[in-house]
């Protein structure tokens, strides 16, 4: 699996992806593999306000219930009500098809801190 | 054996216990006496002094009939013994039973999903609540004041460690049912829900439709609380509610002092993953055979840890078991015709004594004591052999000289007409 050069990383193996003032967010390739079959995701409405670093929904495979952590601050303003009917698409496409959430950022230069492609890869000896 | 115990006299081993809750003179038993000569003689005095007592008390805890099958089965070392049903392979008539339950109290709530149970109704109602609170996003509650006094206390408790206020929605004087106009002025943006029991503690009908449209229409969910259940077999569910709570006492669970007792919470199925307690769920074993399992167990303490849906993570399997047996012996016309019988006793005594309100009402009613003392008008029953209603004074401050009364399918008739005697004199 690679891990785009576009995307950025945190610890808590979420990605986001900035086109303009506008984060796309979801969760790693490494995040399902260790979660394995994924059959639930609970993730807040459009408008919902997240902070950085701060939970903002769960996703629960058939081994644990986990949260997960907002890679970026800002305002919610889409979520991919797809993966309500289809979870495991999570497993299938995490880069991909199976994005989490939209934000318009509150604080662009929150993505200064967070890791490349590389060294998310070095992070989880990848 | 004090030695062992570091104690150097019996007297030095009690000195723990107050001296007025000493006895400090032997026993008024004749000495000499045998084991089993002694039983006969105690049995002999429970005959004359507790046995053979008629009761009109309810309030949460009713007399109803428990029939034989009940211990039969719930006495069965497979049900007695067993552990909690971990291991689904060596489990499965656990999980047999405890999902027939699911499905009984889902047929009766006319929820989508039940759980496993819950210790009692007290516990289930906070339960409920912050299950609102979870789902909603809000933090603050109206409940309605004729919500079973001790079960408003016990959500107090819940809720005032989580900081999350609870305002109190009034009765109505003359109705005794919950003012809803009143409850609709204190539901705000912050409330998670609004929590209010059908009957409720007066024994009065609520109108839970009205009250779940005043609720959604601010964005709260309603918790409809339920302690009388045999009411279900012929009052419509709670259909209405988001989330109905209830005890199951009356259940072929008997009284004991207070508990064991069993609750559940049942809902909507788009909340599930919001439901405190365990759930089992029929599934298919490898070579295609029905079979049940612990299901969504992610939600509990015994995965998640803190972040729980709560710290209840286990269920009242053997208790739950005997309202299982009580429903299934009754059956759904049986349940009916027991419901039937609780209304036309409670109604034909209810007719011959002074009403305190208005309000349709299934097997408990208030009664006003119209200036006599309702501590005296039960000293005069109990010398009948009648255990009367129950003085709401401590509760309800302004119901001073009201009682209130059950009467269930275990009253008889004369027991009935001796109560509106003593009314009447």
């Amino acid at each position: 699996m690679t891990y785009p050069e576009q995307f950025r990383y945190t610890k808590e193996h979420e990605w986001v992806q900035v086109e303009g003032d506008i984060g796309r967010v979801g969760l790693t390739h490494h995040a399902q593999n260790e979660l394995g079959d994924i059959v639930y995701v609970d993730l807040p409405r459009p408008g919902a306000v997240l902070e950085q670093g701060k939970t903002f929904g769960s996703v629960e495979s058939v081994k644990a219930v986990s949260d997960i952590y907002a890679p970026v601050s800002g305002e919610v303003v889409e979520v991919n009500s797809a993966l309500a009917d289809a979870p495991e698409k999570l497993n299938a496409d995490p880069h991909g098809e199976a994005w989490l959430v939209k934000v318009r950022l509150s604080r662009a230069e929150e993505i200064e801190g967070l890791l490349t492609a590389a060294g998310y890869q070095q992070y989880i000896g990848a | 054996m004090l030695r062992a115990c570091g104690a150097g006299s019996l007297d030095e081993l009690f000195a723990h216990i107050p001296e007025e809750a000493r006895l400090t003179k032997p026993l008024a038993l004749a000495a000499g006496k045998s084991e089993y000569e002694i039983l006969d003689y105690f049995r002999a005095r429970e005959a004359e002094m507790a046995g053979g007592y008629a009761s009109f008390l309810g309030a949460g805890v009713y007399r109803h009939y428990r029939p034989v099958l009940v211990d039969t089965v719930a006495s069965r070392g497979e049900f007695l013994t067993a552990y909690t049903p971990y291991q689904a392979e060596i489990s499965q008539g656990t999980l047999t039973h405890i999902f027939e339950f699911q499905t009984m109290i889902c047929q009766l709530t006319g929820m989508e999903v039940a759980n496993a149970s819950m210790y009692d109704g007290s516990t289930a109602v906070p339960e409920a609540a912050m299950m609102a609170a979870r789902i909603t996003g809000r933090k603050e509650f109206v409940a309605a004041g004729a919500v079973h006094p001790e079960y408003r206390e016990v959500l107090q408790t819940y809720a005032r460690f989580q900081g999350m206020p609870i305002r109190a929605a009034g009765y109505d004087r003359e109705t005794g049912q919950t003012d809803l106009a009143a409850a609709e002025s204190l539901i705000n943006e912050k409330t998670a829900a609004v929590i209010l029991q059908s009957p409720n503690f007066f024994g009065c009908l609520e109108d839970i439709q009205a009250a779940a449209e005043i609720a959604h229409r601010r964005g709260a969910l309603l918790v409809a609380v339920i302690t009388e259940p045999v009411s279900l077999g012929l009052l419509a569910p709670p259909r209405d509610a988001d989330i109905v709570a209830a005890e199951l006492q009356s259940f072929a669970i008997s009284p004991s002092y207070g508990g064991p007792y069993a609750g559940v919470i049942a809902t909507r199925q788009q909340y599930v993953r919001q439901l405190p307690g365990r759930l089992v769920g029929e599934t298919k074993d490898v070579r295609g055979r029905r079979a049940y399992c612990l299901t969504l167990s992610t939600r509990e303490q015994h995965i998640r840890r803190e972040k729980a849906t709560s710290n209840i993570c286990t269920n009242q399997a053997l208790i739950a078991l005997m309202a299982t047996v009580f429903l299934t012996v009754y059956g759904k016309e049986g349940m009916r015709e027991l419901a039937e019988q609780n209304l036309a006793k409670a109604h034909y005594v209810a007719g011959k004594l002074p009403l305190r309100f208005t309000a349709p009402f299934f097997n408990e009613f208030v009664v006003s004591a119209r200036g006599k003392s309702p501590a005296a008008i039960n000293r005069t029953l109990l010398e009948k052999k009648i255990i009367g209603g129950l003085p709401l004074e401590r509760y309800y401050p302004e119901l001073g000289d009201c009682m209130l009364f059950c009467a269930t399918e275990m009253n008889t008739r004369e027991q009935m007409d001796t109560v509106a005697e003593v009314f009447a004199q």
